[in-house]
Parts: C-alpha cells; sequence; structure tokens
C-alpha cells in the first residue's frame, strides 16, 4: 500500500480528505474518526459510500494516501465497489493475451497501453521525435483502473509482468499517454516495491516540451476551452500545472470554471456503474451546464475514457470536444480528425 | 432442351429457366449444414400470373414445386429435398404501394428486406418495418412465412404478426388475396373481423401455397436511437431483469448474447436494449425510466450498466446486425449454424447452462443469441456454433452439438425455429394427434399431389 500514516491524519488540522470529498457530506471531526477507524481495520460508511474518484488523494496536502488505504480496506472486507459483473469484465479485458501490437520500438517509447483511441491521436509532428516507436496491447494495459473496483491485489499480481514486458524490450524512457499509466510507473510500482527499469514521462510534459521545439509554427488557436479533468489525473497532480502552460503556448483560453483543477467534476460513467443513472446524471449535467456557463466553445480531454463518456453530450450543447493532442495539432496548423 | 424446360420457358422465357449443372449446384444447398440436394429445374418468374401457370403444370405433371426467397434459413428449408422445380421469386421484387397514413406497404413475394428499407428511407423517412438481423438480401415473404424476427419484435411479435395480408398461389395454381385484401384494394387487416386463414399457410415453409404478394406493416421510424447494455454473471436473474426492462414499454428492441470472445463478453450475460425518441427529452426520458427500473440489480451488486466503446456501439447500431458474420470466422472458414428454439424467457438460465455444456463436450466456439419477443411473452433462443468448413471433425462436432439442441428443446418443451425437416417430424411426432389431424387435413386437401415443398411439414 502507498503510505498511510494514522498519526499524520491523527492531527491533520483540516481533515481535508473527506471534508473536500464532493459525494459525501463529512465534518472534519467525523472525517479523522472515520479514517482512523478506517486505518485500525474497522467498518466504515466511507468503505460503502466512497464512489472512487480518487480526489482524496489530491486534496490531502500531508503526503497520506487515504484514497489507496480506502481501496485496500475494501478488499480486505470483500465490499464491492461496482457490480460483479462489472468487475469481471475488466478483470477479463486486461487478461495479459500476448497480441501486442508494436512499432518500431526503440530506448524511447510512447505508451498507448490498451486504448486504441490512442492510435489515431499520436501521429504528425508532434510526435515524429519518437513514432514509429511505440507500444499497445494488453499486455501493456497499466491495471491502475482496479483501483475503482477495489481490487488492488490485480495491480499488484499483474503490474510486474507489465513492467517485464517493458524490460525484456529494452526501453529506458516511456512517455506515457495516460495518466494511470504515469501514475502506475511513477508512484504505484516504487510503493509496492516493484523495480521500474526505465524513467516513465508524463505526455503532458513530452507536449510541452515538443510545442516550445515547434514554437515557430504554433498560430495561437484564440479559442476558449474548458478542461475536463479525469478522475486519473489526481495520480499525478504535479504535473497538472502543464494543462495551463500548454493553453497558453497554443493560445487557448483557459475558461475559469466552478468545476477545475482540484474542484473537478468526474465524467461520471464510472458512477454509473456503481449507482445507476441519477447520480451519473447529475454530475454530467452540473458538469456540462459549468461548461456551458463558463463560455466555453471546446470542451478538451485527456482521457478517452472520458470523451467517450461526454462528447456527445456537451456537442449537444453546443461544445465541440476534442482530445488535447488534437488541440495542439490543430495549433501547429495539422489537420485532426475533428476538422477531415 | 428437354419438353418440361420448354414448358417452363414458355411461361417464364428462355432465359429464366434452366437444368444446367452450375444452377442445380448453386440451387442444392443453403449456407447452413443441411445436405445438398440438386433441384432438375430452376425458373425466376415476373409475375403472380407466372408462378400460377408454373404450379398448375407442376401439379399436371406431378413436378415437386419450391420456392425459394434468397435460401439463407439455413436450416435447408427452400432444398429442393425430392429434385423438381426450385422457384426463385427474387425477380419478383417490386414495391407496390405504401399507404403512409394506414402504415403498410405492399411488395411483391420476392422483395429483399434491403429494398423495403432503401425505399423507405428515401420516401418515407418517418416509417419503417421490422427489419429482420439477416443479410439484406432476405426476402420479406420468405421471413414473414418461416415466423421471422426482427427489429421490432420486442413491441409487436414475431414478423409474422406484422403483416395485413398477403397474396397466395394455392397448389392448384388458383390465385387467392388473404385479409381486407380480398375484400378491397386496401390491405389493412390481416384477417379480424373475419376468419383469419393467414394460419394455413404461415409457418408452413411453402408447404402449403407460394406468397406472390405480401401486406407489411410499417411503424414510426423515430429520428433518434441509441442502445444501452446490461450485464450480469447470473443467468438465473435474466429473466428478472428483461421482466422489468418490458414492464416499462420504453424499449423498442430487447437482444441478448453470451459469449466467450473477445474476451471482454467473457463470463456474463449482456441484456441489450433499443430505445428511440423524435426529441433528445423524449429519448433521455426512456433511458431513465429502464435504468430506475435495473437499479434494484445494482444496488445487489447483481448486475449493471457497461461502458460501451464506441466501436461496439457502432457495431450494435447497425440494422441489420453484422456482427453475426464476424463471430462466425473465429475459427475461420466461415461456418456458423444455430438452432433457435422459441421458450419462455423464464427458461433462458437452463438454455444457458446447456449452449455452455455443449461447447465444452464438442470442443466448439458458441453464441448464445437471444431475441425478446412480444414484450416478453416468449424469446427465440439461439444456441449458435462457429466452425470451420475445411475442417471435417469440427464440422461433424457441430452437427452432433445442434442435434443435441433439438433434443434438448423438445425435451424441455421449447418449438423449434424454422425446423430442418428432421426437426419437424419430431415436432409431428410430439404434437397432440387432434393438432396433427387437422395439420394433415389443412396439407392433403389444399396439396393433394403432395407437390409443395414436398418432405417439409408432411404429416403421414
Amino acid at each position: 500500500m502507498l503510505e498511510f500514516n494514522v498519526n499524520v491524519c491523527k492531527n491533520c488540522p483540516t481533515s481535508d480528505c473527506l471534508v473536500k470529498c464532493q459525494y459525501m457530506d463529512v465534518d472534519k471531526d467525523t472525517a479523522r474518526e472515520q479514517m482512523v477507524k478506517i486505518y485500525n481495520g474497522e467498518d466504515s460508511f466511507v468503505l460503502h459510500d466512497c464512489v472512487t474518484c480518487y480526489a482524496c488523494e489530491e486534496y490531502c496536502r500531508r503526503g497520506n494516501h487515504p484514497f489507496y488505504l480506502i481501496t485496500e480496506r475494501r478488499e480486505e472486507k470483500d465490499i464491492l465497489t461496482t457490480p460483479r459483473a462489472i468487475t469481471n469484465q475488466w478483470v477479463n479485458i486486461g487478461e495479459p493475451t500476448g497480441k501486442d501490437r508494436l512499432g518500431d520500438v526503440k530506448e524511447r517509447v510512447l505508451s498507448l497501453g490498451f486504448m486504441p483511441e490512442l492510435l489515431q491521436l499520436v501521429r504528425g509532428r508532434l510526435f515524429e521525435d519518437v513514432m514509429p516507436s511505440y507500444l499497445f496491447g494488453n499486455d501493456f494495459f497499466c491495471h491502475v483502473v482496479f483501483i475503482h473496483f477495489a481490487k488492488p491485489s490485480v495491480i499488484r499480481e499483474r503490474l510486474p509482468l507489465v513492467i517485464d514486458k517493458y524490460r525484456n524490450l529494452g526501453v529506458k524512457e516511456v512517455i506515457c499517454m495516460h495518466d494511470e499509466c504515469y501514475g502506475a510507473f511513477a508512484s504505484l510500482a516504487p510503493a509496492y516495491g516493484i523495480e521500474v527499469p526505465f524513467t516513465p514521462i508524463h505526455y503532458y510534459e513530452y507536449l510541452y516540451g515538443r510545442l516550445q521545439a515547434l514554437s515557430d509554427d504554433i498560430k495561437p488557436l484564440n479559442i476558449t476551452a474548458a478542461y475536463q479533468r479525469p478522475c486519473s489525473a489526481r495520480l499525478s497532480a504535479d504535473k497538472q500545472h502543464y494543462v495551463r502552460d500548454i493553453m497558453e503556448l497554443i493560445g487557448v483560453d483557459l475558461v475559469h470554471r466552478e468545476y477545475e483543477d482540484e474542484n473537478a467534476l468526474c465524467c461520471g460513467e464510472v458512477m454509473g456503474w456503481l449507482h445507476g443513472y441519477d447520480l451519473k446524471d447529475d454530475l454530467q449535467k452540473r458538469n456540462i451546464d459549468d461548461m456551458v456557463e463558463s463560455g466555453a466553445d471546446y470542451c478538451f480531454f485527456n482521457c478517452n475514457a472520458c470523451q467517450n463518456a461526454l462528447s456527445e453530450k456537451v456537442a449537444k450543447r453546443g461544445i465541440k470536444p476534442v482530445h488535447m493532442i488534437d488541440l495542439c495539432r490543430m495549433a501547429i496548423g495539422e489537420k485532426t480528425e475533428m476538422e477531415v | 432442351m428437354s419438353d418440361i424446360v420448354r414448358s417452363l420457358a414458355d411461361i417464364v422465357g428462355e432465359k429464366y429457366v434452366s437444368d444446367q449443372k452450375e444452377e442445380a449446384f448453386f440451387y442444392s444447398r443453403d449456407p447452413g449444414l443441411m445436405p445438398a440436394r440438386k433441384p432438375d429445374y430452376v425458373v425466376l418468374p415476373k409475375t403472380a400470373e407466372e408462378v400460377q401457370a408454373i404450379v398448375r403444370f407442376a401439379n399436371k405433371e406431378k413436378i415437386p414445386v419450391v420456392p425459394m426467397g434468397a435460401s439463407l434459413s439455413l436450416t435447408g428449408l427452400a432444398i429442393p429435398l425430392r429434385g423438381g422445380i426450385v422457384v426463385d421469386m427474387k425477380r419478383m421484387n417490386r414495391i407496390i404501394s405504401v399507404n403512409e397514413k394506414s402504415r403498410y406497404a405492399v411488395v411483391e413475394g420476392g422483395t429483399s428486406q434491403g429494398a423495403l428499407k432503401s425505399y423507405l428511407l428515401k420516401n418515407y423517412p418517418r416509417l419503417r418495418h421490422s427489419l429482420p438481423d439477416a443479410p439484406p438480401a432476405a426476402t420479406i415473404a420468405a421471413n414473414v412465412m418461416i415466423h421471422g424476427q426482427g427489429r421490432l419484435s420486442q413491441q409487436h411479435g414475431f414478423n409474422s404478426d406484422m403483416i395485413n395480408g398477403f397474396e397466395v398461389i394455392l397448389p392448384s395454381g388458383e390465385i387467392c388475396p388473404i385479409g381486407s385484401g380480398s375484400m378491397t384494394s386496401e390491405w389493412f387487416t390481416r384477417g379480424a373481423p373475419f376468419p383469419d386463414l393467414s394460419g394455413l399457410f404461415l409457418g408452413w415453409c411453402g408447404s402449403t401455397g407460394i406468397i406472390t404478394k405480401v401486406a407489411v406493416r410499417l411503424y414510426p421510424n423515430k429520428k433518434m436511437r441509441d442502445v444501452e447494455i446490461f450485464i450480469t454473471d447470473d443467468e438465473e436473474i435474466v429473466p428478472e431483469v428483461v421482466y422489468e426492462i418490458t414492464h416499462t414499454e420504453m424499449a423498442e428492441d430487447v437482444l441478448i448474447f453470451t459469449q466467450p470472445l473477445p474476451s471482454v463478453f467473457k463470463d456474463n450475460h449482456h441484456v441489450s436494449f433499443y430505445i428511440t425518441g423524435d426529441t433528445e427529452e423524449e429519448l433521455e426520458f426512456k433511458r431513465k425510466v429502464i435504468w430506475r427500473a435495473l437499479d434494484p440489480f445494482i444496488k445487489s451488486n447483481d448486475g449493471g450498466f457497461m461502458s460501451i466503446p464506441p466501436g461496439v456501439k457502432g457495431s450494435l447500431m447497425e440494422m441489420p446486425q453484422t456482427s453475426a458474420a464476424r463471430i462466425a470466422d473465429i475459427k475461420k472458414g466461415g461456418g456458423f449454424e444455430y438452432s433457435g428454439p422459441v421458450v419462455p424467457v423464464e427458461w433462458y438460465p437452463q438454455c444457458a447452462r446447456k449452449l455452455v455444456e455443449l461447447a465444452e463436450k464438442y470442443d466448439l466456439a458458441y453464441s448464445g443469441m437471444i431475441r425478446i419477443i412480444a414484450g416478453g411473452h416468449c424469446m427465440m433462443y439461439a444456441f449458435a456454433f462457429t466452425f470451420n468448413r475445411a475442417d471435417a471433425d469440427m464440422v461433424e462436432r457441430t452437427k452432433k452439438a445442434l442435434e443435441e439442441v433439438s433434443d434438448f428443446a423438445l425435451e424441455i418443451g421449447g418449438l423449434y425455429w424454422k425446423p430442418n425437416v428432421d426437426e419437424q417430424n419430431m415436432a409431428i411426432e410430439r404434437m397432440h394427434p387432434n393438432t396433427r389431424d387437422l395439420m394433415r387435413m389443412v396439407k392433403s386437401n389444399l396439396d393433394p399431389n403432395g407437390i409443395m415443398n414436398p418432405g417439409n411439414w408432411e404429416v403421414v
């Protein structure tokens, strides 16, 4: 488990981990009391009501890891976060098959994990210094999604095998095209005592570097856009400044929203699995209303799952959905799928 | 040219009759596993009058006559079991009329599903018919004849329930309108309020007559359509899930599928339902009502809604769906066949278990494909197996598995859908003797010479 120090929690002046939670109404004293109960292996309503948004990992400013503690305890107590069928489905999807899709793999490589949509995105000059060195397939699936399902044991079991695949390919630098991948190699693996034989790089950082290198070609887009921050971005909060940095570089006015940064709302997809229609609908409505009210012309995504969940819905409200990579490509004058 | 070919050519023209081995080969089989049997002659009539003349001639010569749509039943229903003349209806493909206000279309007996679909889309975009998940070449009349099911079957029953009558050529060669068309020029009801004579022909697989014209009911074609998939790992609750969905009366089509490949579908039962609406509000209202109806299963962790990746959604939204064609090639070699008994929905669990048992016993790739009919009164449960046609052992194992499905279906009290001739005989044997006698009376009175698709529904 990523370390959780109960004394840090007991002395916490804010108990922000649960007090700031957008899905549970918890005061400071209750928050502290419940976290201590959870630490001690006792039952808590938090173990049943947490919607797995990951945000408490970011709300906690004291280096503790409340979400991982909750996740571990849920598994120990066999508390299901999603219906069995959904959990099993993901366990099956992620089962290694050996059916990989490899580019011309070099020491520096793009990892597309197991998101087929990314195959269409990593094109053009932004990626020319690394492509066609890429990896794709469920053997490269980082399995971090299983924290949604309170199944960290699956991560512990499978992540070493995934890392072995990278090791066998002799890669030295892996540009992770999804927050969860980056989180898997940058924080989970070290916390689980798994050696990572390469340097993980968050793709925001990579994009920022490439855009700087191509700065002469950038024509500011002069558009307003809202950012749909995914749950997985909470695992790499230190990289989120790149969103603003990149938008600044490409001339996108990142609209000020109620639900931004730490206060971001989930895309709602996982909430539908867990809690059915009403929570999912409420979240998505509030989120999209907020985008509309903020005056955004575009909604840009980092995570393909968020994009699948919200694209159609934002488009129906007059906002153009786009992946962040496509925004960057548009800024350097490249045709993207949405423009073709 | 033989005398018979000459006589047939006099009716349809030389170009549309053949006794050559190339045609005989082609018309001797369908894509399923039934043994081939060559016809002696193939004719392609253009008019009902030509069909009448062919049947009269065949009756005089005591030659079997086998009507054929696109020959896609997979169970050999258009294979000429005793040779004779195959009457290929494809040239009779006109869409005769559409009555928009009364919502029906009158089409000729060889009109394909695809032709009507595209005609309506172009000329009557607010109307649609119940399209089966068969290749677009499948004909409307043949599908009605075999009690096919389609995209509107959950709401309105078998495709044979969704007609306003037809015109049939009797085995004597007489032409006979069935339904309101027998008294007026309009086709607005099949039987009611008079005696419904359609049962003398529907389901008989052409063994009592040849349909030359059919009045197909049309239904509102909503502007928007979407699909959701509810999944569970427990086959026991599937009938309850279907019950709750159908109780809402909000779903258009309800299908269930279960298959081990690809891995995203392994170990679960997938209840997919379609919703439609003319506005976003209508569509979302229906979605909300059904999701809420299934809330208890989510709360108990017995099932939930899966995220549908864009690629999968595209495939699910196709009409007709082509996914069966992809499943058919899992083992390479393109073999695909199923037995689809019609059974009550509450028998889902035992059917699901039997499917897995047979697939394991015969080492076959499988898929269970189920369509809910008429609000849940029954379902068609297709036990589907895929095989490599070039692998004789696999073909044999598939045949054995399908034979076991037939036995199983009969044992539990199911009714075969589009039964092959062996299954027809098993059903006849099992029938109440008085029902059997009534069928014999119908057949012998309509077709005393036994020329119509002989071998099928022969009660002896």
